[in-house]
């Protein structure tokens, strides 16, 4: 691997990153005058772990589609620091959304194989990916052959295989069990440690969010807006035990508590 | 103290002794059912096959039926045997229309799902024509071709077409259209082409409906070859097994018209036995429709 590999220790502290992305004043309006989002500000910086957290309704996911760039603000901008190059971007979905005629390793393959990469140039990133995820033994399965755990895990693989400089993941987890979303969260956790990404994660559940996240971005819906930040000091790479903390407690009730004001200001 | 310990092994023993019993015997029957349907399967269509010719050849040696209105089983088999050097040819030429038709209906089906898809403009051209085509009976269209058409044969490869390619083209057009959004999005974004996507995305997703589209379209290119047989190939031009079997029923020949309708119905069935198998082959890896599932 050419690329340099950023770990916590070398993470600056949160208001000293570089910027990556910057997204000002955007609003989006679907036909029909349905107001997704107005107004909304959010400066990702390398290495945040932001989630973005809110009622349904409130445009989380309308804004990770903008940041994908599968739909085009009707105001403002996105502007990327120093432009969006080829593979810079990782999506995972709340499905699994995996190709079930393809192999394992032919999904993971999708992100270069669409650049014209073929297999075998490129067969030691699938190899790693698939490893990081801990699925390195099934290579050769077709999706249905997984658990909903395994198939999410090889949807981060492809997401993850080109190291992107941002991944963006949309409720990954929600239709997982809790038992398996625990687990799936660590290792996410852990998966960024040794990659070093930054990772914008669309969630409803608070306790998701303070688990995972260095800054939790709270949106109120209708329109959708940002209507503050929390941020979680805990420094990573954050274990179970984490959970039990009281710092967890404090977060965890100061962002319910800023999600309660969101939805008083949709109502 | 191992005297005391004894009782207690035993029951243990009993114990599990009586579970696994009991779990063996409802395996078991469960295993047998299973074994008895499969049996069934062949056996019971076998046994009522038998049953019925072997009560025709009663019926008609006891009454003694004449075989110009009732052929015995034995007289049809003997008809196959005997009448083979003109059965064979005319199979032979029923297959050959059969098959060029349903190789012309996947190709146009499938080139025209992928024009409807690419374009919006062509479907909105073209597809009330193809529809129309469709619903419009092929036997009415027949003695057009037989005015237009020079050829004979290739009248009837229209005719067999138009009834075979409707099937393929509506099933690989909606499959075209089905593969998952979240996955068209993900191509979007790695800025996959139009090529790759129909490729890698598209035409797999299609592939089940392509395949369902075929199964039909294989019967239905037999039956137009025998429309097209019955209206076209009366004109003495003696196509193939249709041909052969309304001749034969001009003639009273009674056994070769037999001959020849379960030489037609044995087509039928091969070629829904070959899409199968082609359909299997395809999808048993990863479609659902292709998993077998515990009961």
């Amino acid at each position: 691997m050419s690329e340099p590999v950023r770990t916590s220790l070398e993470r600056e502290p949160l208001g000293q990153r570089p910027e990556l992305l910057r997204m000002t004043r955007i609003g989006k309006t679907f036909r029909g005058g349905v107001k997704a989002v107005s107004d909304l500000n959010l400066t990702v910086q390398q290495g945040d772990f932001i989630s973005l957290l809110g009622p349904s309704g409130c445009g989380k996911s309308t804004a990770l589609r903008l940041i994908a760039g599968l739909i085009q603000p009707t105001a403002g901008s996105i502007e990327w620091q120093g432009g969006q190059g080829e593979g810079d971007l990782g999506v995972v979905f709340q499905e699994p959304t995996l190709m079930p005629w393809a192999r394992v390793k032919d999904n993971v393959w999708l992100p270069f194989r669409l650049r014209g990469r073929s297999y075998a140039s490129v067969a030691d990133k699938i190899e790693q990916a698939l490893s990081l995820v801990g699925l390195h033994d099934f290579h050769d399965a077709f999706p249905r052959e997984l658990s909903g755990g395994m198939k999410m895990r090889v949807s981060i693989a492809r997401a993850l295989v080109t190291r992107p400089r941002l991944i963006l993941m949309d409720e990954p987890f929600a239709a997982l069990d809790e038992i398996t979303r625990h687990k799936l969260n660590n290792d996410l956790l852990s998966l960024r440690e040794s990659i070093g990404c930054t990772v914008i994660f669309v969630t409803h559940s608070v306790f998701e969010s303070v688990f995972l996240s260095d800054r939790i971005v709270v949106m109120a819906a209708s329109p959708g807006r940002v209507i503050g930040e929390l941020h979680v000091d805990a420094s990573y790479p954050r274990s179970d035990a984490f959970r039990t903390s009281p710092e967890y407690a404090a977060s965890a009730s100061e962002a319910s508590a800023m999600l309660v004001r969101a939805m008083e200001h949709a109502a | 103290m191992s005297s005391s310990k004894l009782p207690d092994q035993r029951s243990d023993s009993q114990l599990s002794d009586l579970h696994i019993n009991g779990f063996d015997a409802e395996e078991e029957s469960r295993a047998r059912q299973a074994r008895i349907v499969s049996i069934a399967r062949w056996t019971l269509p076998s046994l009522l096959l038998v049953l019925l010719i072997g009560g025709w050849q009663v019926y008609v040696t006891v009454f003694e039926v004449p075989h110009y209105i009732l052929p015995s089983p034995v007289r049809i088999a003997q008809t196959l045997v005997t009448d083979w050097a003109v059965l064979w040819p005319a199979l032979l030429a029923t297959a050959r229309l059969t098959f060029l038709a349903l190789l012309l209906a996947l190709v146009g089906g499938l080139l025209l799902a992928i024009a409807f898809t690419q374009s919006k403009w062509a479907e909105l051209a073209m597809f009330p024509y193809a529809v129309i085509l469709q619903v419009t009976p092929v036997v009415a269209i027949a003695p057009l071709l037989q005015i237009y058409v020079n050829s004979a044969f290739i009248a009837a490869l229209l005719c067999a077409w138009l009834v075979a390619f409707f099937p393929i083209l509506s099933n690989t057009t909606i499959g075209l259209k089905s593969a998952d959004h979240n996955l068209q999005d993900l191509f979007r974004i790695y800025g996959a082409s139009r090529w790759q996507t129909l490729r890698l995305l598209t035409g797999p997703s299609a592939l089940p409906f392509f395949l369902g589209g075929l199964k039909i379209a294989g019967g239905l290119a037999l039956i137009g070859a025998v429309v097209a047989e019955f209206v076209i190939g009366r004109a003495g031009t003696g196509l193939g097994l249709a041909s052969t079997l309304l001749e034969a029923s001009y003639r009273f020949n009674f056994g070769r018209l037999y001959a020849a309708l379960i030489l037609i119905s044995v087509m039928g069935i091969a070629i829904f036995g070959l899409m199968s198998l082609i359909s299997h082959l395809c999808l048993f890896r990863w479609h659902e429709s292709a998993v077998k599932r515990e009961a």
